[in-house]
């Protein structure tokens, strides 16, 4: 090989090179794409989970969102207050209040409290064991167990403890991907200082309940009559707590026969034990 | 010439197909094969990408490498070709289409490194030094075969995902228990041929 040789191909590749090093960096140039300074601030500091609980793609697309198209600061349940303090002040607009809430599964129906129609030896998850017969529990509304709702949740605040989902809400972050997912739709949001909920959510009458739950609501409607407040009604044979009404005094949960109820003891100082079961 | 595209079009599509005979491109034939719309996103990206690189290679091996005698220099001088036109087109696509840059997201960079790519312009040179369109016809071509492998592949895992497989198989060995079959029947299209 003699030098003409090398010097032709240092000539060519480097050539080749640089004259698409050059057009990149005019393209660059021209095909700029002007970003919001603000939209990437906001970005930074969001939880960054991409849950999509605020209804938008991903955090990117919330901030997005959030400075093109006015969306509110406040919509991030996973941040809640803090960030939204902080998207307030990069966008120079006040936050309002984030209300905290938290996913709760409306069942307590148990291993040893349900009668199982057959044992399910199908595909471990909840959507396909729905389909089967809607699932081996008796009780159409009753908690399937097998998980769904823990595998995508993205916090790993579901647990199933004894054929029952159960939220830990200090993980939870109420993204409502569980809520979206559940086949049985047991799921919901409840107020995070919210201390009482009903763990039953089966629409059929109490005589029905009592034949295949042992901690089904039957709608009985002492808890009805028990509370002061007016918060507490039974709707669809199952009581149903007004979050906007009930002051947390957990009479209805003393007062209900079959302790559907759930109460969970104030805090002092400690965090918030679950109780898996409403006795 | 009708005839010899359409040699072209079944060899690329079937016979001589780019992941499952030549086993190129494999990486985001099993990487991007979980959804049929990523897949075929990805499908439609390397598609686009082949077709300028085999048009862009076949011009610089023609008029660049042949007459200054330094084919030795192919594969570097179509790597530097291919990267900076995947660079190119991601910037273009940005500006003037973002919602299609959107939907491809990190695959289009992702292209740069794809070995069909640099697989297909080399064969290009190699087959159809002669002829520009049949250069970048095969490119074409050959990037909707992979588009075809990774689409079925997606199709075949996404039912895979709601099958009951046994566990030690779940996940990658079966996909690539599943690649390897879908290999064996594509091998089976080799020995046709038209014209």
């Amino acid at each position: 090989m003699n030098t003409a040789n090398i010097i032709s191909a240092v000539c060519v590749v480097g050539g080749t090179g640089l004259l698409f090093g050059l057009l990149l960096a005019f393209a660059a140039h021209i095909f700029a794409v002007k970003k919001d300074e603000r939209a990437e601030r906001i970005t930074e500091v969001l939880p960054g989970a991409n849950c999509g609980s605020c209804g938008y793609a991903g955090c990117s697309a919330y901030a997005e969102a959030v400075v093109n198209e006015g969306a509110p600061v406040n919509a991030c349940t996973v941040g809640k207050s803090p960030v939204a303090q902080k998207i307030a002040e990069i966008m120079g607009v006040e936050a309002g209040e984030v209300q905290e809430v938290v996913a709760r599964v409306m069942c307590a129906g148990d291993k040893a409290s349900v009668v199982y129609k057959f044992d399910y030896k199908g595909i471990k998850d909840c959507a396909a064991a729905a389909k089967f017969a809607g699932g081996a529990k008796k009780c159409e509304s009753g908690c399937l167990g097998l998980g769904h709702c823990a595998n995508v949740c993205p916090f790993g605040a579901i647990k199933i403890k004894n054929g029952v989902a159960v939220v830990d809400d200090t993980l939870c972050q109420a993204c409502g991907k569980c809520i979206k997912e559940c086949p049985k739709h047991i799921i919901k949001l409840v107020p995070k200082n919210q201390r009482h909920w009903v763990l039953c959510s089966n629409p059929e009458m109490g005589k029905f309940v009592n034949q295949y739950c042992k901690k089904g609501c039957i709608g009985c409607k002492l808890c009805e009559k028990e509370c002061h407040f007016d918060a507490i009604h039974v709707v669809d044979n199952h009581a149903i707590i007004d979050y906007d009404k009930c002051k947390n005094c957990g009479l209805c949960a003393k007062k209900c026969p079959r302790g559907v109820i759930m109460s969970v003891p104030r805090e002092n100082g400690a965090k918030t034990q679950v109780v898996t079961t409403a006795n | 010439m009708a005839v010899q595209i359409v040699s072209i079009l079944l060899s690329a599509l079937l016979t001589e197909n780019f992941v499952m005979v030549k086993f190129l491109g494999i990486c985001p034939f099993l990487g991007v094969s979980k959804k049929t719309e990523t897949a075929f996103g990805m499908g439609m990206a390397v598609t686009f990408v082949m077709a300028l690189a085999s048009a862009f290679t076949w011009l610089a091996n023609k008029f660049l490498l042949i007459p200054f005698g330094l084919d030795y220099l192919q594969t570097i001088l179509f790597i530097l070709i291919i990267a900076g036109l995947v660079q190119f087109v991601e910037m273009f696509i940005k500006k003037s289409l973002p919602s299609l840059y959107n939907a491809l997201g990190i695959y289009l960079p992702l292209i740069t490194t794809n070995c069909a790519v640099l697989g297909v312009t080399l064969l290009n040179v190699q087959n159809y030094a002669d002829s520009f369109i049949f250069s970048l016809l095969n490119g074409t071509f050959s990037a909707l075969g992979f588009t075809l492998a990774i689409v079925l592949m997606a199709g075949i895992r996404e039912y895979l995902d709601e099958d009951a497989v046994p566990e030690c198989f779940r996940g990658f060995p079966i996909a690539l228990l599943t690649a390897g079959l879908m290999s064996i029947a594509f091998m089976g299209f080799s020995g046709f041929s038209i014209g």
